[in-house]
């Protein structure tokens, strides 16, 4: 039987080296919103714990094995690296949304710079710490962002505007990079 | 910390006076202390970047100059905008020094007396070969003397103070004005007037100081008005006009070096303490602290030729008194009357001096005068810094389908459909019109198969023991009793009871459901949504999360589409256990999706989806057994003339002002439930008779082409505006019908329809006779779509 062919968002756009920067796809595995369902969320809870996981809070990333669990909004997570279990799908409303992201790495020396000219919050590792996520905007696209390290950042964003995050990333970073 | 300085160079005057600091010429400490800043991990050093505005909670904004400056800027950007969060803010921002109205005193030559020195001092150049100086405080003779010590002669130092000691360096003038220059190309010689004697001194240069105007700007951004000090003639800032900012030195109105020293110092220590931080204990360096003397001179009475206030704009002091000899007294008034301060000067210049001279005319006093008002940006800010290079296709995101390749490959023209683009229509080979193409689109899929991406159509996850409830709310009719695996259309209103959006939402569980927006309204709708929920029923058991980007999705229409689908999916479709309006899971090629029975084409139809890292796959295959049997792909053109055929409403309809009952969708209001918008529609004005009404239109004359945005009329009656009875909203040619067709809003047209109505498109100057018809051209039974 034929096979359908999968292309990631990010396919053909990178990866890229941009003065000090380099930007290329972060490849975060299977993406699955968790929306605790009122009344549910002792079930949730325990539920999660079994997998090693702790509900986050505003802003928080909680790791796991092999998986995080990102906050993306009100009442809101993102679970990444591993599908839900059946216990966390009965006590949330849980969909699939793997391939609904374009998600962007951004590393090197001075990404604060960077996100300074596309992102309106504070993005300097003492206001966004590794371990942190934001939901804010990249430029005009709706963004999420996870800070991994110090030089190391995860942009997010609808996966149908994948060409315009690295053209953006991209420019800003050339902006940057031309200041030294 | 930021230190934000609008020089290529940290220091403001101290590069200009040649004021000492500590021992040392003050450019060498300004240049010593930013050497010390620039090493300091925490601080930032932005040069050549000038405060723009004061904004609420800290905010600032600033404009720095990037690459303007440089001949070959490589990737810097021209300008860089700021937007700059501060707990606490000192403004250091200077004082701007003033000129003195006096006749013919706009010739080039006379310059401010603060620029000379600058000349002088920063840049060793001698503004004139002979000097003469104006002023009515010391600053004049503190040129003169650096001028004569530089080796420039001095001509004279005019001052208008009466009583002033000689000076060995040049002659001094007390109690003098200057009344009249000459000079054709550039300044010859100055006029001055001392006791009752005038006479003409030689001098190419004229440097003129009226006093300072401390630089109150951002003070006054968030509605402060400054207060005026008699003391130093001048307005400085009300304090606290800006929450967490305190202004120092010369924009606090304290002139002298050791005074702006201590004035920072003691702003400094007193912002850390407020962050509950502690200072150093910076002791002030040692500096001149010398008195302002200053004895106010606005304008120079007496002289005949015109003395200007604002040279940007051609403003003179006999224009401010004329505007207040007709009535325009107030300042703004005044401001608006003879455009002073307006444009670049934006009050830098010439504000105190044209409103003395206001306050003079009108026997008021100046604090009693006021000042216009401060706005920002405090300098020009050129909208390509804040638009941040976005120009061109970086203007706005750029959205595309997983097809989006594939159908380029195909040379389809790509329409933008808000950000994302589709496919027009798909050319053939010999096809030399876009209606060429179109129609055989249509044809293809009223014939055999078709395939279109419809992926930009929203799609909403709703879950929750309340799901279906909640649905009931927001549609118009009724989905609780939609079984699972069903699907069915749905209309949404806006509170105010107009029609929102509409499309169809899938039953995929017994709590959960697929609701499907136009493309237009899908964000629009998912706000809707969720100010629903967040508003009136938070502690409901529901939960909404868009899922547009995670499915690649498209329609498969046709006689053929059936079969099409057979040979694709797991398992064959069974058109009796998967009706018309049926929905469920498939597999696609081992791939898990999801089938929807639709149609938005009138044909047999179906939508089939699967995660939208397949799409591009998908989207291939689909087209060539699509090809294989006789179809392809279609585009937008073909999904329009399938769609006006059927009598399907989009947003050219839906727009905002029509009601369901409008657009012919009045008994899907269920008379059993509430819903959001139900009471304000049944409003007086909303409801009976003289609304206007969706129908079809048909040419009586076949080879007529009718347009959108042609208003009808009874026929006899002439076509102006009072006659206007609706308009077109969508058009397109048939081949089914034979001629051009539309649907458009008629008042009481489902009345008229069999009756004839005159079509006018003023615009493209087109009139013609349409029989009103049902809007529904095409199998109105809809035998095709159920198969």
């Amino acid at each position: 039987m034929a096979e359908l062919i999968a292309l990631s968002p990010l396919a053909g756009h990178l990866p890229l080296t941009v003065g000090q920067f380099m930007l290329t796809e972060a490849y975060l595995g299977p993406i699955h919103s968790v929306a605790p369902l009122p009344g549910r969320r002792a079930a949730l809870d325990a539920a999660l714990l079994a997998a090693g996981l702790v509900f986050p809070a505003p802003c928080e990333i909680r790791e796991g094995t092999g998986c995080r669990l990102v906050w993306a909004g009100r009442d809101l997570a993102f679970l990444m690296g591993v599908a839900p279990t059946e216990a966390v799908c009965a006590a949330a409303a849980v969909t699939d949304q793997t391939d609904g992201w374009a998600a962007l790495r951004l590393a090197g020396p001075g990404i604060a710079d960077v996100l300074a000219r596309l992102v309106p919050i504070d993005c300097r590792e003492g206001a966004l710490p590794p371990g942190r996520a934001a939901r804010t905007q990249i430029n005009h696209m709706p963004g999420l962002l996870l800070r991994e390290g110090a030089e190391a950042i995860v942009l997010m964003t609808f996966r149908s505007m994948a060409a315009t995050l690295v053209h953006e990333v991209a420019e800003a970073a050339r902006r940057v990079a031309a200041r030294d | 910390m930021i230190l934000a300085d609008e020089g290529a160079l940290p220091g403001g005057r101290l590069l200009a006076e040649g004021t000492e600091v500590d021992g040392r010429a003050g450019h060498v400490w300004a240049a010593e202390a930013a050497a010390e800043l620039a090493a300091l991990p925490n601080v930032r050093l932005m040069t050549r970047t000038t405060v723009t505005g004061a904004y609420d909670q800290g905010t600032f904004g600033a404009l720095e100059r990037t690459g303007l400056h440089l001949a070959d800027p490589g990737d810097l950007p021209r300008e860089t905008f700021w937007r700059i969060v501060a707990k606490r803010a000192i403004l250091a921002a200077g004082a701007l020094e003033r000129p003195i109205a006096f006749p013919m005193n706009d010739r080039p030559g006379i310059m401010m007396a603060g620029a000379v020195a600058a000349y002088l001092n920063r840049y060793g150049v001698a503004a004139g070969r002979r000097v003469a100086i104006f002023a009515n405080n010391d600053g004049g003779r503190r040129l003169g003397r650096m001028l004569a010590a530089a080796g420039v002669e001095v001509a004279a130092l005019i001052d208008a103070r009466p009583g002033q000691p000689t000076e060995p360096g040049f002659a001094v003038h007390s109690g003098a004005e200057v009344i009249d220059t000459r000079g054709r190309a550039g300044l010859r010689s100055v006029t001055i007037r001392e006791g009752g004697t005038t006479r003409e001194i030689e001098a190419d240069c004229l440097a003129v100081s009226g006093g300072w105007n401390p630089s109150v700007h951002l003070t006054c951004h968030m509605n402060g008005r400054p207060v005026w000090n008699p003391e130093i003639a001048a307005f400085v800032p009300a304090e606290g006009a800006v929450p967490g900012l305190v202004s120092v030195g010369a924009a606090a109105g304290v002139f002298s070096t050791a005074g702006a020293l201590a004035g920072g110092i003691a702003a400094a220590d007193a912002a850390l303490a407020d962050l509950g931080r502690r200072a150093s204990g910076m002791a002030a360096p040692r500096a001149e602290d010398g008195r302002y003397e200053i004895a106010p001179l606005w304008s120079v009475e007496g002289g005949k030729e015109r003395a200007w206030l604002d040279f940007a704009n051609d403003v003179t002091v006999k224009d401010v008194r004329l505007s207040a000899q007709e009535n325009f007294v107030g300042v703004e008034h005044m401001k608006r009357y003879t455009t002073q301060g307006m444009a670049p000067d934006q009050g830098k210049n010439s504000n105190v001096a044209a409103l003395a001279v206001l306050a003079d005319a009108t026997g008021r006093g100046i604090a009693e005068t006021g000042t216009t008002t401060y706005r920002p940006p405090y300098v020009p800010v050129s909208i390509a810094a804040m638009g941040a290079g976005g120009r061109g296709a970086g203007f706005a995101p750029q959205r595309f389908l997983t097809s989006h390749a594939a159908s380029v490959e195909r040379h389809a023209p790509m329409i933008e459909a808000g950000l994302w683009y589709r496919p027009s229509y798909f050319p053939r080979p010999g096809e030399t019109t876009w209606r060429e193409a179109c129609d055989r689109e249509v044809a293809m899929v009223r014939g055999a198969v078709g395939v279109a991406d419809v992926s930009t159509l929203g799609k909403i996850d709703i879950q929750g023991a309340d799901a279906a409830r909640f649905l009931d709310f927001v549609y118009t009719n009724t989905f609780s009793t939609l079984p699972v695996g069903r699907v069915r259309y749905g209309v949404m209103l806006r509170e105010d009871g107009h029609v929102l959006d509409d499309g169809t939402t899938a039953r995929l569980g017994p709590e959960h459901f697929l609701m499907t927006t136009t493309t237009a309204a899908a964000g629009l709708v998912m706000r809707h949504l969720d100010f629903v929920h967040q508003a009136f029923c938070a502690n409901w058991d529901v939960r909404l999360i868009s899922v547009t980007e995670q499915w690649a999705q498209f329609a498969v229409a046709g006689p053929k589409a059936r079969a099409l689908l057979s040979g694709l999916l797991d398992q064959p479709v069974d058109p009796a256990a998967f009706p018309f309006m049926a929905c469920g899971p498939v597999g696609v090629m081992g791939v898990q999706g999801r089938l929807f029975r639709i149609s938005f084409s009138g044909e047999e139809g179906y939508e089939i989806a699967v995660p939208a890292r397949f799409g591009a796959a998908l989207f291939r295959d689909l087209v060539a057994r699509a090809e294989t049997m006789g179809g392809g792909p279609y585009g937008m053109e073909a999904l329009n003339v399938l769609r006006i055929e059927k009598g399907f409403i989009t947003h050219a309809e839906i727009h905002g002002r029509v009601t369901a009952a409008d657009a012919g969708l009045g008994r899907m209001v269920s008379a059993a439930k509430d819903c959001i918008g139900k009471a304000a529609a049944a409003r007086p004005g909303m409801v009976g008779p003289g609304r206007e009404e969706l129908v079809g239109l048909r040419p009586l004359d076949p080879a007529a082409e009718l347009s959108a945005g042609a208003h009808f009329f009874a026929p006899g009656e002439k076509p102006v505006r009072e006659n206007d009875l609706g308009y077109m909203t969508s058009v397109c040619f048939s081949q089914i019908v034979g001629s051009s067709i539309g649907m458009g809003f008629l008042r009481d047209g489902r009345s008229r329809i069999g009756q004839t109505v005159r079509v006018v498109d003023h615009l493209r100057r087109t009139d013609h006779l349409c029989e009103v018809c049902n809007p529904v051209f095409f199998d109105p039974d809809g035998g095709r779509m159920r198969g």
